[in-house]
């Protein structure tokens, strides 16, 4: 029984990569899918997105940021360990054409969420230009695989402290203003870094599409915990998405909902963090 | 015999007071002293209408005749051979609207408790220690898949098993069981049970693969082509929670009662901290509808902190669909009643949690399809009370994930699976199917009476298979 991990790498002082041993899942996981682990008897089921596969092996690999109990739990396993429930691939994969220009935005974390698709839209031919911001410069990730498969590469930091001061949205911007042909855009972070790209490239009419994060629970379509407002209706993000046209999606609401067990959260991860204080593990 | 008793012995409830606190099943069960005396209420009629109220028709009065003279594990061995899950249907059977509701002794006084009998046997043979394993025959060579675990899948699956067959059940969730697992709380049908009837499925040679969720995993097509299955049947069952699609539907606090349910009793969030899955409940909680799903809701609502408890529901008492005795344990635990009442809609706070619902007074008009009168609103007569926490329980769908993803599976307009009433087949060939998804939401009885009726008709189709006019035979009487 369970997920074996077989191998480990710390990408950040936060975030992680693990490549699991998951035959069934790598076997026709596609871009812009995700999965959904639960460590142990008493854990929470969480979704991270597939980051890779490996047919051949029975691979997956995900890139996690440690955030709050379930993700600093994880992050404590090594190589051999096993995780006892993985699922998926779940979710739509995403569409991907010979669209000409994509413009590519990863936010913090959402780099990891973004670099498997960037990885397909160049295979399908685009011309990629990828914009990925943090908010200083430790926290920039996988820049040089980034830079191995897009054509243009831009880096802004919150704090200036690498490539350009200010936020990813901006480059857009900019393009967009000197009048530069974008056909595309995806862009996968923070909630409000998703909006404010919707909100740069809905007066040019230029297609965009974000990867929404809510809170979920089964991933089938079983529960309704992730549902968001897409057009005024209601989407379950698991099976209707988790990608959406941004200019159709209820930002506010989504953020609001992402709130919703602040509390519970926070007790949660100082349990754990005085439980590994005193098993001297940390 | 002689004289009839006519009421029953009644069968022991932690009290409401204490209940309301903890998870710990409410109802206690018999001794063998009261299940002899129980079942010596019953004549042991011998054309028993009993037998006909019960959907896999049990031979009530052999099994009562069994606990009269004290033969506890053999009545267990008689309920079996139609039942194969006792423990489980004696405890959330409707039996008032089918065995115990044509009992003859009902006309009279109250009728013969032919569910606590059922309950009462399981569990004792269950204490007796393993049930024993019946001599499987030698192996067919087919492969079955059976997808979902709930107790169309286990009852199919068994009934397959002991014919020889090989069989896989996948399920989508990490622990088997369905809506006896994820949905059916702990008071009322404790997970020990779902557990052991499930490791009594293993035990006969079922694999089960958690997990896995046909049509994302892997399709019902590439399970036949690429891992050999010769037939398979779906139970995937109604799990697609339905909402009002009313305003501030979104909002925070308002969970729809599978969710609700499924973080208190898959996710064990009633145990909170000690297991990561929080559920929040505020003081005052309301919950949509008047189904088991409804009663279930509210009860988990009380017993997570909630102050006051108020099942809304839009026509009256009699059209409720919950088990009487559940609706009975919800009253005894002051869970609040406002019925002919309906949500319009909902309003929040600042950080988007709700606060407010808007209600309609409802009337009763004519009967609709269902036979139910149909309720109306009253024009003009809304109003708004204080709410933290809302829980809608109006109804489930089938989940579309299997048929959509499996080409020549055709579905109703209420995304059941077209199929044929008498033998489960499907409009694909080889493919069966029974529970929930097969009737729309029902009962556990049915789900596995459903998945017997297509165990019987699966292994007469690998037997035949190759002879010609098989598959039209099995689904000769397909309505669509
Ligand atoms: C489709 C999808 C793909 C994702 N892909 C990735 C990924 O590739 N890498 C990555 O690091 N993160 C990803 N996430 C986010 C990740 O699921 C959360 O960071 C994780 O659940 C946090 O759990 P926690 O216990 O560590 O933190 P918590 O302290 O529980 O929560 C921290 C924050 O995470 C969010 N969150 C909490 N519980 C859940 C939950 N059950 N489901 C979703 N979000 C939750 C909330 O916004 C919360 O405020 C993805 C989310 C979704 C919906
Ligand atoms: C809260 C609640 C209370 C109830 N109370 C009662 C009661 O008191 N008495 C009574 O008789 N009935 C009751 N019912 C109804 C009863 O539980 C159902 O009728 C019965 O469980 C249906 O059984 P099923 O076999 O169709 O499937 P379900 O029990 O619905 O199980 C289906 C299983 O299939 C799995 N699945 C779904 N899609 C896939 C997929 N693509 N791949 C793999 N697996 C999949 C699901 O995860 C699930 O485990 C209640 C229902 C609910 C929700
Ligand atoms: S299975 Fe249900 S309906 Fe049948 S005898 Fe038992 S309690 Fe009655
Ligand atoms: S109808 Fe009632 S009295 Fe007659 S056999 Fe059935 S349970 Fe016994
Ligand atoms: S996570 Fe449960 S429906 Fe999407």
């Amino acid at each position: 029984m369970g997920y074996k991990i077989v191998k480990k790498r710390v990408l950040g002082p936060d975030s992680k990569m693990f490549v699991i041993e998951a035959p069934y899942v790598a076997r026709n996981a596609k871009p812009g899918q995700f999965i959904i682990l639960r460590v142990n008897e008493r854990g929470e089921r969480i979704p991270l997105t597939v980051a890779g596969s490996d047919r051949e092996k029975g691979s997956v690999t995900i890139i996690f940021q440690e955030v709050g109990k379930t993700t600093k739990l994880l992050g404590t396993l090594e190589e051999g360990d096993e995780i006892l429930d993985f699922v998926g691939p779940l979710g739509k994969p995403t569409e991907i054409e010979n669209f000409g220009t994509v413009m590519t935005l990863g936010g913090g974390f959402g780099t990891a969420v973004l670099y498997p698709l960037v990885k397909a839209i160049k295979e399908k031919g685009n011309y990629v230009i990828t914009a990925i911001g943090a908010r200083t410069k430790d926290l920039v990730i996988l820049e040089d695989e980034m830079r191995e498969i897009s054509d243009e590469v831009y880096i802004t930091t919150d704090d200036g402290s690498y490539g350009r001061k200010g936020f990813v949205t901006e480059v857009l911007a900019d393009f967009l203003k000197e009048g530069r042909k974008i056909d595309r855009v995806f862009s996968v972070g923070p909630v409000p870094m998703m909006k404010a790209t919707a909100n740069v490239t809905k007066p040019y009419g230029v297609k965009t599409i974000v990867s929404l994060n809510p809170i979920m629970v089964d991933g089938t379509g079983m529960c309704g915990a992730c549902r968001v407002e897409v057009g005024g209706k209601t989407k379950f993000a698991c099976i209707d998405g988790p990608e959406f046209d941004a200019h159709e999606v209820n930002f506010d609401l989504l953020m609001k909902r992402l709130g919703m067990y602040r509390e519970e959260e926070k007790a949660s991860l100082e349990r754990f963090l005085e439980e590994i204080k005193k098993s001297g593990r940390a | 015999m002689g004289r009839l008793i006519l009421n029953r012995v009644p069968m022991k409830k932690r009290d409401p007071k204490e209940r309301i606190k903890t998870f710990e099943e409410v109802a206690l069960g018999y001794t063998p002293e009261e299940a002899i005396k129980e079942a010596e209420r019953c004549i042991l009629c011998k054309r028993p209408p009993c037998v006909k109220g019960c959907p896999v028709n049990i031979d009530i009065p052999a099994f009562i005749a069994l606990i009269q003279q004290g033969k506890f594990v053999e009545a267990s061995k008689k309920i079996k051979e139609n039942n194969p899950l006792p423990a489980m249907c004696g405890r959330v059977c409707p039996q008032e609207e089918q065995c115990e509701e044509v009992c003859i002794i009902g006309k009279k006084g109250e009728p013969v408790a032919i569910g606590r009998l059922e309950r009462f046997v399981a569990d004792y043979e269950a204490a007796q220690g393993e049930v024993e394993i019946p001599e499987i025959p030698p192996p067919t060579g087919f492969k079955v898949a059976v997808i979902g675990s709930g107790p169309s899948g286990l009852v199919c699956a068994s009934e397959l098993v002991q014919m020889g067959h090989k069989v896989t059940i996948f399920e989508a969730l990490h622990k088997p069981g369905g809506v006896l697992m994820y949905g059916i709380p702990q008071f009322r049908l404790p997970k020990e049970i779902v557990a052991r009837e499930i490791d009594y499925v293993k035990r006969l040679g079922v694999e089960i693969v958690t997990n896995f969720i046909v049509g994302k995993t892997m399709t019902l097509d590439e399970l036949r082509e690429k891992e050999g299955f010769d037939a398979f049947f779906v139970g995937t069952g109604a799990g697609y929670p339905r909402f009002m699609g009313i305003p501030g539907e979104n909002l925070l606090g308002i969970y729809s009662a599978n969710e609700f349910l499924t973080r208190v009793n898959l996710m064990k969030a009633y145990m909170f901290p000690e297991y990561d899955t929080p559920v929040k409940v505020g003081d005052r909680v309301i919950v949509v509808g008047a189904g088991n799903v409804a009663m279930d809701a509210a009860r988990c609502a009380l017993r997570s902190g909630a102050s006051e408890v108020t099942i809304v529901y839009r026509r009256s008492w009699k059209e409720m669909t919950a088990r009487i005795e559940e609706i009975e344990n919800a009253k005894e635990e002051g869970i609040k009643f406002m019925i002919l009442h309906n949500p319009v809609a909902f309003y929040g706070d600042e950080s988007g949690w709700v606060r407010k619902a808007e209600l309609i007074k409802m009337e009763l008009g004519e009967p609709d399809e269902s036979g139910r009168r149909r309720p109306v609103p009253i024009k003009g007569s809304e109003f708004r009370v204080p709410v933290d926490t809302v829980v809608e329980a109006i109804g489930q769908v089938p989940n579309p994930v299997v048929p959509q993803t499996t080409p020549g599976l055709k579905t109703t307009r209420w995304g059941t699976l077209v199929s044929s009433p008498t033998t489960g087949a499907t409009t694909k060939e080889g493919v069966f199917t029974g529970g929930d998804i097969m009737t729309g939401a029902a009962t556990v009885i049915l789900a596995a009476g459903t998945g017997k009726v297509a165990a019987k008709y699966i292994d007469y189709y690998l037997r035949n298979r190759d002879k010609p006019g098989v598959w039209e035979e099995l689904t000769k009487d397909i309505k669509e």
